[in-house]
C-alpha cells in the first residue's frame, strides 16, 4: 500500500549487532518535499537508522521504503533518486572546486555537458567564480559545507540525507546553510535531517526523537511543544531522554 | 565506462597533487635500486690490509705478492711484531691482518701444512666475511698451482673450500629482491593507504552511497596503480640493464607478464590490507611490518632460504614474494621458459585468488 505522497515508508525497522539492538522496529513515513528532523543523543541509533535508509547497511528485519524502491531488494535503484552528505562534508581535499563537481556529477552518471552547467550555474549561485579552481582543502568549513550539499543535489535526487550537516560551523552559516535547505525543500526535494542542535529541530515541517533505538516522538515541532507540556524543542528533548 | 574513466582520472589527481606519494612512486625505486647496486655490496675493492711476516721466506713472499698483484687487496703496511696488530686496527684504515707463522715455507714442505692467521676488523662483519673467504680463495689457488708439481699436497690453514667465483656480482642478486620489493611496496602499500584514506575522510561513504558498485569503487581506485606498478618494472628493468649490465637471458615478455601477475598478487593483498584497517597509518604499518620485512628477510631476497632454520623455510613458502624472486632470478639470470617456472606462477595466481576472496568476505561483513 505504497502512498504516492510518502517518499520514505519505514516499518519495524531493526537492526542489532550481537545482542544490541542499535534500532528496535522504528515505524514512520516521510512525505514528499517535507524537511525532516531525524533527533536523538548520540548513540541513540540515528545514523544506523539512516545508514540502512541509504543503503550501505542491512537491516536485521523490518521493511523499508525509500524513492519508491525497497532498499533490501533495490539498493541500487534507490542509490540513483537519493543524495547524501555526512557529517565530515565529505569532498576531497586534493581536487578543486571545480574537480570535485565534476567527479561526482560523472559517478552519479551526469552526461559532460550537463555536468558543465550545473557546475557553472551552482559556481555563480554560491559566489564561488573566484575560488572555483582552488583546492578544496584550502576553504573554510563553511564554504566546504555549502559546497558539500550542493554536490549531493547535483544529480537532482528526490530525497536528500543530510547527516548533521552543521556540526562544528558557527550559527551564521549555520543559519545560510538552512536557508539552502529551505530553497530545496521548496524546489521539491525532500530533506530528511538528523541533528542534536535542538534550535534547528524548529526549523523542520516534522520531527521525530529517538530514544534507546525507538522513535519515542514524532510530530510538528508544534504538536510535541503542545504535547509535552515544553516551552522550546530543548525541552521536550530533555524530558523525553530522562524519561 | 566515462565514470570509470572519471574515477581514475580522480585517483591520478590524488597520487600527482601528493609529492610524498610521488616520490615514494618513482624517487624510491630508482634510489633504491641505485642504492643496492653501487653502495650496498658484498664485494670488496682495494681493501687495505697490512702483513706481519714472521718467515719472510720464498712462499710468503709469493704469497704476499698474490694478494697485493690482485685488485681486491693492497698493502698497507708491513707489521713487525704482534704488538703492531692491534694498534693499526685502531687506526681504522686497515681491514684486516695477514699473520704469517714462523718457517712458513719449512713447515710446508717438512709437515705439509703451515698455518697462517686471517685477522679481520669485524666492526663490519659483512666486510669481515667477505675478507677472509677471499683470501682463503687466493690460498687456494696459490695452492692448487704448487700442488701441480709435487707428489704429497702442501696444505695451509686454515683451510677453505669455497669455490672462487670472479665475476661473482652482488647486484645481480639485488635487482630481483629490489624488484619485488618496490612492486608489493608500490602495490600493496599505496592501495591500501590510497583506500583506507577515503574511508578516513568520509568520502568512502559518499562513494558507496553512489549508484557505483563497491567492486566498482576499488577497480577505479587499484587500476592507476596498476599502471604506476608497471612503469616502476620498466624502470627497475632497464635501469639494471643499462646501468648494471644486468643479463636478460630469458624472455622479456615472459617478464612482463610475470611482473603483472605479481602486481596483482600485491594490489589484493593491499586490498586485503585496507578492509582490515580503518586507517591510514594502520595500512602503512601493517604494510610495512607484514610485507616489507618477511619480503627482505624471508623471501630468499638478502638470506638464502636454504640456509634458515626449517620452521622459517616453511614459513617463507606463505610470501608471494618468495615465488616472484624465484621466478625472476630464473627468467633474468637463468634464462629459464614457463616450463621451468608454471609452479611459481601457479602459486602466485592461486595466492592473488584467495586474497580476493578473503578480501570480498571481510568487506561484506564490514558493510552488515
Amino acid at each position: 500500500m505504497m502512498q504516492e505522497n510518502n517518499v520514505i515508508q519505514v516499518k519495524e525497522l531493526t537492526k542489532k549487532f550481537g545482542d544490541f539492538t542499535a534500532v528496535d522496529a522504528i515505524t514512520f513515513d516521510v512525505k514528499k518535499g517535507e524537511i525532516f528532523g531525524f533527533l536523538g543523543a548520540n548513540g541513540a541509533g540515528k545514523t544506523t537508522a539512516m545508514k540502512m535508509l541509504i543503503g550501505i547497511s542491512n537491516p536485521t528485519s523490518g521493511e523499508a521504503n525509500v524513492a519508491g524502491f525497497n532498499v533490501f531488494t533495490n539498493a541500487e535503484d534507490v542509490k540513483k533518486n537519493i543524495g547524501y552528505m555526512s557529517q565530515k562534508f565529505a569532498l576531497y581535499d586534493d581536487l578543486s572546486v571545480k574537480e570535485n563537481i565534476t567527479f561526482f556529477g560523472g559517478i552519479y552518471g551526469l552526461s559532460r555537458k550537463k555536468i558543465k552547467e550545473k557546475s557553472n550555474a551552482l559556481i555563480k549561485e554560491l559566489g564561488l567564480e573566484k575560488i572555483a579552481n582552488h583546492l578544496v582543502g584550502s576553504l573554510p568549513l563553511g564554504w566546504k559545507q555549502k559546497i558539500a550539499f550542493s554536490v549531493a543535489l547535483l544529480h537532482e535526487p528526490k530525497i536528500v540525507f543530510l547527516d548533521e550537516p552543521t556540526g562544528g560551523v558557527d550559527p551564521i552559516t549555520r543559519r545560510q546553510f538552512w536557508e539552502m535547505i529551505y530553497k530545496a525543500s521548496h524546489e521539491g526535494t525532500t530533506i530528511f535531517v538528523t541533528t542534536h542542535y535542538m534550535d534547528e529541530a524548529e526549523y523542520c515541517d516534522r520531527v521525530s526523537i529517538m530514544v534507546n533505538g525507538k522513535i519515542e516522538a514524532l510530530d510538528t515541532p508544534k504538536k510535541l511543544k503542545e504535547q509535552f507540556n515544553a516551552k522550546s524543542m530543548n525541552d521536550v528533548f530533555l524530558k523525553l531522554a530522562r524519561g | 565506462m566515462k565514470r570509470f574513466i572519471g574515477f581514475v582520472k580522480k585517483e591520478f589527481y590524488h597520487i600527482f597533487r601528493d609529492k610524498r606519494s610521488l616520490f615514494i612512486l618513482f624517487g624510491m625505486p630508482i634510489a633504491q635500486i641505485l642504492l643496492f647496486g653501487f653502495a650496498i655490496t658484498n664485494e670488496i675493492n682495494n681493501v687495505d690490509i697490512a702483513i706481519l711476516d714472521h718467515s719472510k721466506d720464498v712462499t710468503t713472499q709469493e704469497i704476499i705478492h698474490k694478494i697485493s698483484a690482485s685488485n681486491y687487496f693492497s698493502i698497507h703496511q708491513f707489521l713487525e711484531k704482534e704488538s703492531d696488530i692491534e694498534s693499526v686496527f685502531k687506526k681504522g684504515k686497515v681491514k684486516a691482518v695477514l699473520n704469517f707463522e714462523k718457517d712458513f715455507s719449512k713447515n710446508l714442505i717438512k709437515e705439509n701444512h703451515s698455518t697462517i692467521q686471517v685477522i679481520t676488523d669485524a666492526t663490519d662483519p659483512n666486510t669481515a666475511n667477505t675478507i677472509s673467504n677471499y683470501v682463503n680463495a687466493i690460498l687456494q689457488s696459490y695452492l692448487k698451482e704448487q700442488n701441480k708439481n709435487s707428489k704429497t699436497p702442501y696444505q695451509i690453514i686454515p683451510q677453505t673450500h669455497m669455490v672462487y667465483n670472479p665475476e661473482l656480482k652482488s647486484v645481480y642478486m639485488f635487482v630481483p629482491g629490489v624488484m619485488t620489493i618496490i612492486l608489493m611496496l608500490v602495490s600493496a602499500m599505496m592501495t591500501s593507504i590510497s583506500i583506507t584514506r577515503e574511508k578516513e575522510l568520509g568520502t568512502m561513504e559518499i562513494l558507496l552511497v553512489s549508484p557505483l558498485k563497491p567492486f566498482q569503487v576499488i577497480i577505479g581506485k587499484v587500476f592507476p596503480y596498476i599502471f604506476l606498478s608497471i612503469i616502476n618494472a620498466v624502470i627497475i628493468i632497464v635501469l639494471s640493464i643499462f646501468i648494471f649490465k644486468m643479463p636478460v637471458q630469458g624472455s622479456l615478455f615472459l617478464l612482463g607478464v610475470e611482473s603483472v601477475i605479481f602486481i596483482i598478487t600485491s594490489l589484493a593483498l593491499g586490498i586485503l590490507i585496507s578492509t582490515i584497517s580503518a586507517t591510514q597509518q594502520t595500512a602503512m604499518m601493517i604494510s610495512l611490518m607484514g610485507l616489507m620485512l618477511p619480503v627482505i628477510l624471508l623471501s630468499g631476497f638478502i638470506f638464502p632460504v636454504s640456509s634458515m632454520p626449517v620452521p622459517l623455510q616453511v614459513i617463507s613458502n606463505i610470501i608471494p614474494a618468495k615465488w616472484f624472486i624465484i621466478i625472476v632470478k630464473g627468467i633474468m639470470l637463468k634464462g629459464v621458459g614457463l616450463q621451468f617456472i608454471w609452479k611459481e606462477t601457479l602459486i602466485l595466481l592461486g595466492m592473488t585468488v584467495f586474497f580476493i576472496g578473503l578480501s570480498i568476505k571481510k568487506y561484506k561483513i564490514r558493510l552488515e
